[in-house]
């Protein structure tokens, strides 16, 4: 079984968030880099186990990014992937992207792909579907449970206010969420191994980009917290009434 | 106690970071996620309770932090000085006490076995050390003989195919759980010679040491030998006389070098946060100019100390360090971090006495520190008697 694994590279969850170039531009000035958590905790992790419960298994790592997401690629192949393939593109068009990854995972001939839900920057949630359709494959989104027997896959989505069970046989592309696997941590073995896991750098194929940002803006800033004693009721009532003005 | 959420973030005021690889900060963060996962949440109630928390001898086994730079044939992990003394760092930045289990089982128990242990027993026991089936301990220290391991008493004596060995060892991390201790004992010709004992050998006991106010997440106790018969092929082939013992301590030093700034950066960090957090007098007390020198001066002794470790472990790669040096950076380690741990204790009030927050555990531990593997006063003899080629141990 061959999966591929959609990773990308997003700002840690404390980094302070601004912009530049007339608020055209996220300012990556000392931000920190992490692999997507829905890519990392639940999709490759999920992937990981998969090739636990069949050591045949094996798993390809995809990014479109520039050479700065290596680390988060040296990262993933720590935690477990085989090898990976950068597509060598700074573009944040999600058609551009997902005709990337489309066209690598055509040569690799993949039974399963994983994306995330979403990046926890852009939260596009659009590469999966985009990529489906792009390979004809068929796609289940905001998997939340993933079970594989033979060729047949098991997937429970999370709908709302309950759950949804899908089957499907593979090929197939699934975005992953919580409840996916749980976070690793890799050990020392995992770090040193992926120094020689192979990372293939591609040229991008040509691929029109269909949308631009203009403009990004942040959210008013948050008012101060006012803490009140648990006892002093009349104080709460106060504050909601005269400042709140919530009653 | 409920043990708050470990919001822990790492000062680095000189960009030391740009002097670390990518595999470097790899490591760095799997070992703090691992301490923010597996030991902030447990280990203040193993304190108190005085308890050692057993499980983490196989996660730190799995983690990879046993014998890290032992090569990959007998189960280590084959990295570099940086990043075990990064390793050590944030170890002991969750706790002395985890550190010191780590420390004990890579620097004195693997490394002696590796550098001077012969094939079969390096193939014996170092994988199960690495993967933490097995914990060892290291009996140097007796009861009457601590800063001057040279005139210990703990003898062995050649009784053909094994050999007697008779005494007793003292203040022994991981003693009371280990299936493993490498002892240093002296022959008929008082030389000093490591052999490694299995628990369960005959005339064999590991007492717990009871009543400690500090490391009390790690388990002490004593080795006592009451004419245990050695087979000679537990004896290490490789090495004789003090520098056996001592070549260890180096290593486990240097990683005490790092560790004990990873319990400042911890102090540090908790200070700087509750500063900011706590108001008196209508403001927080990070506004006061005496608390922000104290924050100030924690922070300066900190980021020298990062830059000193720094330089400690690329001479260390290139196999130029000198026991010397060592010396240096442990005792200058130790000495910022007990200060910074005092300090921020101060600066917490009372509620720096108790549990909820790690400074006062960190205070305690730090004297444990300060005083093994060569006492505060040992350190400065070694850098005076470099300096000036006098002798003033005796
Ligand atoms: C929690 C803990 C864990 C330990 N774990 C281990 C272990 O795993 N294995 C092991 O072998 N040992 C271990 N030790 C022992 C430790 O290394 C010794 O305690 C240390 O070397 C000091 O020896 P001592 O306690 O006998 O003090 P002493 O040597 O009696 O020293 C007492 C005081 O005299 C000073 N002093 C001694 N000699 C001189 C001198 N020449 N000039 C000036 N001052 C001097 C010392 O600096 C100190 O202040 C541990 C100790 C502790 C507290």
């Amino acid at each position: 079984m061959k999966i591929l694994v959609c990773i990308s590279k997003t700002p840690d969850t404390t980094a302070k968030i601004a912009f530049t170039d007339n608020n055209t531009k996220f300012d990556t000035g000392g931000v920190q880099w992490i692999i997507n958590p829905y890519d990392e905790w639940y999709a490759l992790v999920r992937a990981i186990e998969l090739k636990e419960a069949d050591p045949s298994a094996v798993i390809h790592l995809i990014t479109v990014g520039a050479a700065d997401a290596e680390p988060i690629i040296r990262k993933a192949l720590a935690l477990g992937g085989d090898e990976a393939i950068r597509v060598n593109a700074d573009n944040h068009d999600s058609y551009y992207i997902a005709s990337q990854i489309a066209e690598v995972a055509k040569q690799g001939g993949y039974d399963l792909i994983f994306t995330g839900k979403e990046t926890i920057d852009y939260n596009g949630s659009s590469i999966g579907g985009m990529v489906s359709e792009l390979l004809g494959l068929p796609y289940v989104s905001l998997a939340a449970k993933f079970e594989l027997a033979g060729n047949k896959a098991t997937i429970t989505r999370e709908i709302e206010g309950g759950e949804e069970v899908n089957e499907v046989e593979l090929p197939v592309l699934v975005s992953c969420q919580k409840g996916m696997a749980e976070q690793r941590i890799p050990n020392m073995k995992g770090i040193m191994g992926a120094r020689t896991k192979p990372l293939k750098v591609v040229e991008p194929v040509a691929v029109d980009t269909l949308t631009s940002v203009v403009g990004f803006g942040l959210p008013p800033a948050k008012a101060g917290v006012k803490l009140v004693a648990p006892d002093n009721v009349e104080e709460l009532v106060r504050l909601l009434h005269e400042e709140v003005k919530a009653i | 106690m409920a043990a708050r959420t470990d919001l822990f973030t790492s000062p680095d005021y000189f960009n030391v970071d740009e002097l670390l690889t990518e595999e470097h900060k790899m490591v760095r963060e799997s070992v703090r996620n691992y301490v923010k996962k597996e030991i902030s949440p447990i280990i203040e109630d193993y304190a108190q309770r005085a308890e050692f928390p057993l499980q983490i001898v196989r996660q730190l086994g799995e983690l990879g932090c046993f014998g890290p730079t032992v090569p990959e044939q007998y189960g280590g992990g084959g990295l570099d000085y940086i990043s075990y003394g990064l390793m050590m760092q944030e170890l002991e930045r969750g706790d002395s006490g985890v550190r010191s289990t780590a420390s004990v089982q890579g620097s004195l128990v693997m490394f002696p076995i590796y550098a001077y242990g012969s094939e079969e027993q390096k193939m014996k026991y170092l994988p199960k050390l690495a993967s933490g089936e097995w914990l060892g301990c290291f009996g140097l220290t007796e009861p009457n003989h601590g800063s001057d391991p040279s005139s210990m008493l703990t003898t062995i004596r050649d009784a053909g195919d094994h050999v007697i060995l008779n005494g007793a060892k003292m203040w022994i991390s991981n003693a009371p759980f280990s299936q493993v201790a490498v002892v240093w004992a002296k022959n008929e010709q008082g030389e000093i010679q490591g052999v490694i004992l299995e628990r369960g050998m005959e005339g064999f006991t590991t007492p717990t040491t009871h009543g400690k106010w500090s490391l009390r997440a790690s388990a002490t106790g004593e080795l006592v030998f009451d004419n245990v018969k050695v087979p000679k092929e537990n004896i290490l082939p490789g090495v004789k006389g003090l520098k056996g013992p001592l070549s260890c301590l180096t290593k486990a030093r240097y990683g005490i070098a790092w560790g004990a700034v990873g319990a400042a950066m911890d102090c540090y960090d908790t200070a700087l946060r509750y500063s900011k957090e706590r108001e008196q007098f209508g403001k927080p007390i990070g506004g006061f100019q005496l608390q922000q020198k104290k924050l100030a001066e924690m922070l300066t002794e900190i980021t020298k100390a990062q830059l000193l470790n720094w330089r400690l472990g690329v001479l260390m790669n290139e196999g130029k360090v000198t026991p010397q040096q060592v010396s240096m950076a442990k005792r200058n380690a130790c000495e910022i971090a007990t200060n910074i741990a005092r300090d921020a204790r101060q600066m917490l009030g009372g509620m720096g006495i108790t549990g909820e927050y790690p400074v006062m555990r960190h205070m305690m531990n730090l004297e444990s520190v300060i005083t093994y593997e060569g006492t505060h006063d040992i350190h400065l003899l070694i850098t005076g008697m470099d300096v000036t080629g006098f002798n003033a141990f005796k």
